[in-house]
């Protein structure tokens, strides 16, 4: 009951939807409605699916990517003190950059390919994780460090066995955040030049007028996009089922 | 020392058995706090295998006393048995510092897992985590997430982990303070029996629970801090609360209480 909620309200809109456009009669390369994209969705399936295909390669990718050097570079802000007075302004410098800028160049150095995308989605993800990591591993309650300590804990103990599991939950939102982000990253590399990914088939679409084709592309990236940051969320519940949710009954 | 030589499996029992705990001296030469004097050549030493208490009003100082003996703070010189150097000590707080993500048994072995001990070895310990457990009343609990118990039953998940330890001397910060009147009895009989022989420092603001337990009673007062006393009440550990002499004991202390907070605040 409670996963068809959603199906619920997404329906009622849908419903809303194609009522708007019967009744005001917009014509279909302005907007078509549902029952039109999804003709489009079935009728044009081995197009999108090819194309489909290639973005979520690059959403996967810089997903996984982006998350690895995130993480990595929290444990070298933690690790190394010399790191955080060099590293942590430069990080934040990078922020201040509109990333989307720096998309042409990036296809201009690593080329129409999935590199660029790659790099782009990496870019984006990297400095959500980093921050929410780094800041759960210095957030560590200090009780629990000072008890290591009397029990002759080393560094590096303190580090894996205390700080790392207790800045999951941390670790958990900036994650989420990076695959919600993730779709972005991809689809403006592909605006920017590509040959090949729903991006490019969207602004294809767009300059011919298919419109409904475009809206198919759109419901697949979006399906795409939701099912990364469900599957994220839901593991990420799972390491961390020890810490209470005050949304939910205990238990 | 080493009684069990020849036994190459962990004894189960032979972590609530006495260890028998040292002397310890602690002497603070100087300590500044906020530009203020806080310690002043003080000296405390407590008696081995004794319960020695630290009284006072909040702020006095009774727990940065404790965390020098931990370690946990610098400027302080120890003497275990006449030797300088730092002591093995255990250490519980007012709060559990239960890990929510392992299992109360898990939990009882964090020390054993912190230094690095590996798996194998550890789960030979298990038992004795476990008969530590039945010891405090938990039989039954090793695999329950601390989440899942009460304030009681995680405090006494944190006498078990310190005993674990097997450290002759143990610190312990208002450890019952959290817990109400019922549970905190038990807790304070259930401590006295499993640290008999033990060097124990019990720092509390109750008078008490310092008087139940205590073999000294130390009173902190002023700036800097003069250690006042020690009132030695008579007879075995833990004592009876409702004792008229300790009821008249309770009086005496709580009047020097006044006068210590009387001293110790800002004019």
């Amino acid at each position: 009951m409670r996963a068809l909620r959603p199906l619920g309200t997404v329906g009622g809109l849908l419903l809303f939807w194609q009522l708007a456009v019967w009744l005001t009669g917009v014509p279909p390369y302005i907007l078509p409605g549902p029952l039109a994209v999804g003709q489009a969705l079935v009728g044009r399936a081995s197009l999108l699916a090819g194309h489909a295909g290639i973005t979520l390669t690059e959403i996967l990718l810089g997903f996984a990517l982006g998350s690895l050097a995130g993480a990595l570079a929290a444990l070298l802000l933690v690790a190394s003190r010399h790191a955080r007075r060099w590293l942590m302004p430069v990080l934040v410098m990078s922020q201040a950059l509109p990333v989307f800028a720096l998309a042409p160049l990036l296809v201009l150095w690593l080329g129409f390919g999935l590199g660029s995308k790659i790099a782009m989605a990496v870019l984006i993800i990297f400095f959500p994780v980093t921050l929410t990591f780094f800041d759960g591993l210095r957030r560590t309650e200090t009780g629990w460090l000072e008890l290591a300590r009397v029990m002759g804990a080393g560094p590096s103990a303190m580090l894996w066995q205390i700080r790392l599991p207790a800045s999951l939950p941390a670790l958990g939102s900036g994650l989420r955040v990076a695959a919600a982000v993730a779709p972005i990253g991809a689809v403006v590399g592909e605006w920017v030049g590509s040959s090949g990914g729903l991006g490019f088939l969207m602004l294809h679409a767009n300059a011919r007028m298919q419109v409904d084709l475009m809206f198919a592309a759109l419901a697949i990236l979006a399906v795409m996009a939701v099912g990364l940051w469900w599957t994220v969320d839901r593991v990420m519940a799972a390491l961390v089922r020890w810490q209470p949710d005050t949304y939910q009954n205990p238990r | 020392m080493a009684i069990s030589t020849v036994s190459s499996r962990p004894d189960p029992l032979r972590a609530a058995a006495p260890v028998p705990g040292p002397e310890l001296a602690l002497t603070v030469p100087s300590l500044r706090f906020d530009g203020q004097p806080l310690f002043q050549d003080l000296h405390l030493t407590l008696p081995a295998g004794r319960w020695t208490c630290l009284l006072g009003p909040s702020g006095v100082g009774k727990t940065t006393l404790l965390r020098l003996i931990a370690g946990l703070e610098p400027g302080g010189q120890l003497r275990v048995d006449g030797r300088a150097g730092p002591a093995a000590v255990a250490f519980m707080a007012q709060q559990d510092l239960l890990l929510p993500w392992l299992s109360v048994r898990d939990n009882v072995l964090l020390g054993h897992r912190l230094r690095g001990m590996p798996r194998g070895e550890r789960s030979a310990l298990a038992e004795q985590a476990e008969e530590l457990l039945a010891r405090v009343g938990l039989a039954g609990y090793a695999q329950a997430r601390p989440a899942t118990l009460s304030g009681g039953m995680r405090q006494r998940v944190a006498l078990a982990r310190t005993l674990m330890e097997q450290r002759p001397i143990v610190l312990m910060d208002e450890p019952f303070s959290a817990l109400d009147a019922v549970t905190r009895h038990r807790l304070q009989d259930l401590a006295a029996e499993l640290l008999a022989g033990r060097t124990v420092l019990l720092v509390t603001h109750h008078p008490l629970e310092a008087l139940r337990l205590g073999h000294r009673v130390w009173v902190l007062a002023g700036r800097p801090v003069r250690l006042e006393g020690p009132i030695r009440p008579d007879g075995q550990i833990p004592r009876d609360p409702a004792a008229p002499a300790l009821l008249r004991l309770q009086a005496r202390l709580m009047d020097e209480l006044l006068a210590s907070a009387e001293a110790t605040e800002p004019a």
